[in-house]
């Protein structure tokens, strides 16, 4: 039996942008948020190290200078009147979520505390500058938990273990979405006038990964089913710093705080990397930096890993070195006491799971695959385009990681994600809401659920010849081999050749369990589904842009073309394969130069 | 690698008039999850084995359960913190069983709503932040850290024998509003707890705090509110004393 439910706006995902996007709706329209994992869930709350803002608390900054390092840590992919919009409103936003209760760490006198962070630097001297508000390591966890607790003081309706599986276009505007209930295993239909789809990334696809389980690109499957492309795919963001094989996040922080990457030799290998920064470059630069170290054999003892050194004792030598100070024009030196207080819960991953004491041995890292630059087109105000021409979708409207703006370009910087879902959460809502006043509801279809029905029911009477779990392992595994850090055409077309087979494989797995009841082995080969489209549509993007920007780096195309590849991909699904078009980017005021750090 | 057994609770209401246990043997890594084990299973053994699991670090709160009797999250006890021997996995107590190792987690969340989980201040807000002072924000710092994964109050034996009692992650959430200093709802939230359902049900047992996964002082923390409620003074630390 199907459920047909009506709102005005509805919000697919209980992250931070959704639950964003749920408050600013909420004002002027009646919205209801779907989410497949309690919102206390999401992926936001795993975020460590913080939300880039110039409120300069603790030095001179500027929100030009966060534009123009943003638009330099996009490797000039990134959109700029987006960028500076992003930086700007970011001020305000970041006050907005400490008048909501958000628990920040302070300075000593009692204003927001902010720390050093990759990409983020003083515009005149070059040197980092403190632009991270920060609370602890828990950053995520705060903004997630503070947005809940707004969502739940303002009454806001949530839908929560609910999947969503299909997204409803009638007369080319959005009619609503298509949910399978977990708990029943029934089907829901929502009408609405306006959609905003906040349903995080992608970084399942690969092996080693900081992402969560349920991050599995469900957003970006589901409209590029219903024939919306995706943006800018081929851009995937490695993070230098994953705890060994767990690809658990170690956050830049870390380094923000003074600890360095060591190398076997015992070398700080990054001041042959990046002079002037050194180990706060932008993650392309330093994962691609440990990739050639370990290539050399200097990862340690050979293998394929390099430590992160924030013992005391390294941090204060190298501070020396460089001749950094605190604000008082003290030289910066640290204890392992106040070390432990700034990452309580990276000294906690790092016990458990590793049975290190960060401040006592060096921590065994190696890049890990962590952000999704790429995802659905939007405009600044959220709106789904969906063409060449940016053409609006009526209805539909998209925020945080699963957008594309493009604020983040080729390469996004530490703390531009938190960033993006408050400042694009707020604006999608508020013009959903806006939009929805004027609209009507469109007619559903005749039978709005028999695309989810008819999938679900081939997932469940399969041949059972293949195993969800071991199509799972393939992809990730090949993936990281093909379409890591560094891609080569050879590498890429295997990618293609074994997608295609992964993909027949997919035709003959089986659901086991057949209750209706919590079926989460459905829902895992559902997800499953996503991820391989995903993963198409990122390999072809790949093997088709023939240079190096940001974090695309082909090995065969060393360089950065911006006669050729100073544009934005776009990539349809039709009749299961991908087709290519591009569009450009926006240029206000800075002209792309070579990207030194 | 080394074998391990697990033994796991199964439920499936559809199937089952009551529920029974399974066991499974299986090649494991000293270093794996408990999480890694049970997706082995789901994956190559049983498909059906439910429960519920996302970031596989401890931060999102979706894979507490009772492991070897303890409430735990499967992502943060490796194989090698267990003793050897059979391994056991089970729902947590206290809140209905749905299906395998999920519970029903509503009447968890109807409480911790109950203490009004939000910063209360009606005054306009400033241009820009609210001012706090280090050691005011280290008040209660330590409460920030719920990730309301319900380990805590369903390890409680005065909430196992009645639950209407609001529990210890609702007094951790409430405390972590009433000792900030940005906040004005503390008369109201303490009125809350002040009642025969609120914090005097907590017997100082430490189970609480001995499931938390976040490490947070939970007995203090409500001894704390209670000594709020008593004396209306926000500014004591207190030590609960073991009751023996
Ligand atoms: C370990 C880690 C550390 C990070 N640290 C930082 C940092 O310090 N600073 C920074 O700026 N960024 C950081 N990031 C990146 C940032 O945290 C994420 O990009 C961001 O939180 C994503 O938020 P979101 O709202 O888009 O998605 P999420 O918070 O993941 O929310 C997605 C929501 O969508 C729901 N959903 C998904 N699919 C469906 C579906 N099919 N049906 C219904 N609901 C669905 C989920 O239930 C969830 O509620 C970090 C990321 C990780 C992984
Ligand atoms: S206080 Fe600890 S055990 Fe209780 S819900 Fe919060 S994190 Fe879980
Ligand atoms: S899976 Fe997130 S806490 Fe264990």
């Amino acid at each position: 039996m199907t459920q047909t439910h009506e709102f005005e706006v509805i919000i697919v995902g209980g992250g931070g942008a959704g639950l964003m996007a749920a408050m600013y709706a909420s004002q002027g329209a009646k919205t209801a948020v779907i989410s497949k994992l309690y919102p206390s869930r999401s992926h936001t709350g795993a975020a460590q190290g913080g939300i880039g803002a110039a409120l300069g608390n603790s030095e001179e900054d500027h929100a030009e200078w966060h534009t123009f390092d943003t638009v330099k840590g996009s490797d000039y992919l990134g959109d700029q009147d987006a960028i500076e919009f992003m930086c700007l409103e970011a001020v305000q936003s970041v006050y907005d979520l400490e008048h909501m209760g958000l628990p920040f760490s302070r300075t000593p006198d009692g204003r927001i505390a902010q720390r050093y962070f990759g990409g983020h630097t003083n515009n005149v001297t070059g040197k980092p500058v403190m632009r991270s508000c920060y609370a602890a390591d828990r950053t995520g966890h705060m903004i997630l938990q503070t947005l809940y607790q707004q969502c739940i003081k303002n009454g806001i309706r949530f839908f929560d273990e609910y999947h969503v599986m299909d997204l409803l276009i009638e007369n080319g505007a959005v009619a609503g979405v298509v949910a399978y209930e977990l708990a029943t295993g029934e089907l829901h239909v929502f009408r609405a006038k306006a959609v905003i789809i906040a349903t995080g990334g992608y970084g399942r696809i690969w092996e080693i990964t900081s992402n969560a389980y349920s991050f599995t690109g469900d957003g970006v499957a589901l409209t590029l089913r219903r024939g919306i492309p995706a943006e800018d795919m081929e851009f995937f963001q490695f993070h230098p710093t994953g705890i060994l094989r767990l690809g658990i996040l170690i956050t830049e922080a870390v380094r923000g705080e003074g600890g360095v990457l060591i190398n076997d030799k015992g070398e700080r290998f990054m001041e042959r990397y990046a002079s002037h920064v050194k180990d706060l470059a932008s993650r392309d630069v330093v994962s691609r930096a440990m990739y050639l170290e370990m290539r050399e054999g200097r990862g340690i003892g050979g293998k394929r890993y390099l430590y992160l050194d924030v013992r005391p004792d390294t941090v204060n030598k190298y501070a020396e070195a460089d001749g950094r100070t605190r604000p008082d024009g003290s030289l910066y030196r640290v204890t392992a006491q106040e070390i432990l207080s700034k990452i309580p819960d990276i000294t906690d991953f790092c016990r458990t799971y590793l049975g290190v004491d960060p401040v006592k041995d060096p921590i065994p890292v190696q890049p890990t695959a962590h952000y999704a630059m790429g995802g659905i087109p939007t405009d600044k105000l959220g709106r789904v385009v969906v063409d060449e021409n940016n053409t609006v979708l009526p209805g539909l409207y998209a925020a945080g990681e699963v957008a594309c703006v493009s604020v983040h370009g080729a390469n996004r910087l530490g703390t531009n994600s938190l960033v993006d879902l408050i400042v694009f959460g707020k604006h999608a809502g508020i013009d959903a809401a806006k939009y929805a006043q004027g609209a009507s509801l469109q007619p559903l279809p005749d039978d709005p659920t028999a695309y989810t029905q008819e999938t679900i029911h081939k997932l469940m009477t399969g041949d059972g010849s293949e195993k969800v779990a071991e199509i799972t392992r393939d992809l990730r595994a090949m993936m990281f081999d093909h379409v890591g850090v560094f891609r080569i055409e050879e590498g890429l077309k295997e990618a293609q050749v074994k997608l295609e087979e992964l993909k027949e494989r997919y035709q003959h797995v089986c659901v086991r369990d057949q209750s209706k009841q919590y079926n989460t082995e459905l829902t895992n080969t559902w997800e499953l589904g996503n991820l391989l489209d995903l993963a198409q549509a990122v390999t072809v993007a790949a093997l088709a842009r023939t240079e190096s920007r940001g974090a695309h780096a082909r090995e065969d195309y060393p360089k950065r073309d911006d006669a050729n590849w100073l544009k934005h991909s776009l990539a349809w699904m039709k009749d299961g394969q991908i087709v290519l078009g591009y569009k450009p980017v926006t240029i206000t005021k800075y002209q792309p130069k070579e990207r030194v750090y | 690698m080394s074998q391990a057994t697990l033994k796991i609770y199964r439920y499936n209401p559809e199937e089952d008039a009551k529920p029974h246990y399974d066991t499974f043997t299986l090649e494991v890594e000293p270093e794996d999850r408990i999480l890694d084990t049970l997706e082995h299973i789901k994956g190559y053994i049983d498909g059906s084995l439910s429960f519920r699991r996302s970031c596989a670090h401890g931060v999102c709160g979706s894979d507490a359960m009772r492991i070897n009797g303890h409430s735990r999250l499967a992502c943060k006890v490796l194989v090698k913190d267990l003793d050897a021997g059979e391994i056991l996995i089970e729902p947590l107590l206290g809140l209905p069983v749905l299906k395998d190792l999920i519970v029903d987690l509503t009447p968890f969340f109807d409480h911790y709503k109950e203490i009004m989980p939000y910063l209360v201040n009606n005054d306009p807000p400033p241009e820009k932040e609210r001012l706090q002072s280090e050691a005011e924000r280290a008040r209660f710092d330590d409460t920030t850290k719920c990730i309301l994964c319900a380990a805590c109050t369903t390890a409680c034996p005065p909430f196992w024998s009645n639950r209407r009692y609001v529990g210890p992650a609702a007094i951790v959430n409430a405390h972590r509003f009433i000792f900030d200093s940005r906040d004005q709802g503390t008369a109201e939230r303490l009125e809350v707890l002040a009642r025969p359902d609120g914090v005097w049900r907590c017997r100082t047992v430490f189970n609480c705090t001995e499931a938390c996964p976040r490490g947070i002082r939970i007995t203090k923390a409500i001894a704390e509110v209670k000594h709020a409620i008593e004396t209306g003074d926000l500014t004591t630390f207190v030590t609960p004393v073991e009751e023996e």
